[in-house]
């Protein structure tokens, strides 16, 4: 892999349930490079993801990937837990950092249980923040998101594409901000 | 990471309903005299017997708790994203189970010996049973949990994947722990190791393909 891509893949294809919902289908992100995978439900863009994060074996093709982390619809938080020990299980360097970026400083000692669904989603793109990890990959990272969020998540990836890392990002809706678009399921 | 996850296992475990194998454990045992009635020496005839039904029942308990919850909330995803080989998850998840019902179990089976009169060299010999079958229930219980999770109607399923793997256990730890030769420790033993070690690679691959 090119030291100035964080991710690279060729010739990718996936079958899923008799299904082919991508082939031959090249992804390169660079640093600094913000990448949305758009479509219809069920065009295949979380299944990228997953493909991407090395959760799914492609069907075809070949991925090399830098470092990365993750946010989909499982908080994969400890729903006893107070928040920041909840976040603290995944030990990101730079935890203290995420919470307050994504205004999460005031629920710290709150049980996940507790927490609305659109705070939930904020935990979980701070467990990514929190990573350090150079991709950040996002399904759906708006759902649930009040305009706050949504700006907080603007402002975070912003920091995360100053800092040369990159983001994917799999939504069905636009997203704010200038992103290069793949479409899938066309 | 790994001591990371057993400590939290164990956590949940502590704060959960880790007390209802072991209360089920004694329930069993309690309630054996009343229905055999009070005849001591048959009792302690079958007591090491069905303290070994009874630990294997309770150890085999919480299967529904092992693997799913974190399988539906994303975390194994989420292990496996920061490098940790589904054996590791499996073999750590082991250990949790292990540690947080195996010490209790040992612990009860002294009253639980009592309950059935059983002598105290029968109890020591159960007691050498019961340890060194353990981490091997504990390995059953999550390679079972594995291959079960997130399937409808699993805590059934469970119930009848759970018979082949544990009944050669039965057998043998029974046995060692019934009569004072060795053989059956021997025998006990090695089928332990071969659970014990066979059962991270099962669960593994059962996680793997979980995966949707």
């Amino acid at each position: 892999m090119s030291t100035e891509r964080l991710l690279e893949a060729h010739g990718l294809a996936l079958v899923r349930g008799g299904r082919m919902l991508f082939e031959g289908l090249d992804l390169k992100v660079a640093h600094g490079e913000r990448l949305h995978l758009a479509g219809a439900n069920g065009s295949g863009k979380t299944s990228l993801l997953r493909l991407v994060a090395g959760l799914l074996q492609p069907s075809a093709g070949t991925i090399l990937r830098a470092p990365l982390a993750l946010a989909d619809e499982h908080a994969a938080l400890d729903r006893e837990l107070p928040l920041a020990k909840a976040l603290a299980f995944w030990r990101g360097g730079q935890l203290r950092e995420a919470i307050a970026a994504f205004g999460l400083a005031d629920l710290e000692r709150v049980p996940v249980r507790l927490l609305s669904a659109g705070q939930l989603k904020r935990a979980a793109l701070a467990r990514v923040m929190a990573s350090g990890a150079p991709l950040w990959l996002l399904d759906e990272p708006l759902n649930a998101l009040d305009s706050d969020g949504a700006a907080l998540l603007a402002s975070a990836i912003d920091s995360q594409l100053a800092a040369g890392g990159a983001v994917i990002a799999a939504s069905h809706q636009p997203l704010p901000g200038d992103w290069r678009t793949v479409e899938l399921g066309q | 990471m790994i001591g990371a996850l057993i400590a939290r296992d164990l956590r949940r475990a502590g704060t959960g309903a880790a007390w209802l194998p072991i209360a089920f454990f004694m329930l069993v045992a309690t309630l054996l005299p009343f229905a055999i009635g009070p005849d001591a020496r048959l009792l302690a005839r079958i007591g090491p017997g069905m303290i070994w039904i009874a630990a294997l029942l309770a150890a085999l308990l919480p299967i529904e708790r092992l693997i799913e919850p974190d399988r539906a909330d994303g975390v194994l995803d989420q292990l496996a994203l920061r490098g940790l080989a589904e054996e590791s998850v499996a073999a750590a998840k082991i250990a949790a189970h292990w540690l947080g019902f195996a010490p209790l179990l040992l612990l009860a089976a002294i009253p639980a010996a009592a309950l059935l009169a059983m002598p105290l060299e029968a109890l020591g010999r159960t007691e050498l049973a019961l340890a060194l079958a353990s981490p091997a229930l504990a390995a059953v219980a999550v390679a079972i949990a594995a291959i079960t999770a997130g399937l409808p109607r699993a805590g059934a399923l469970a119930g009848l994947l759970v018979i082949p793997p544990t009944v050669p256990l039965l057998i043998f730890g029974a046995a060692a722990a019934g009569s004072g030769q060795s053989a059956p420790f021997l025998l006990e033993t090695a089928v332990a190791l071969l659970l014990t070690a066979g059962a991270p690679f099962v669960a593994g691959a059962a996680i793997r393909a979980s995966r949707t």
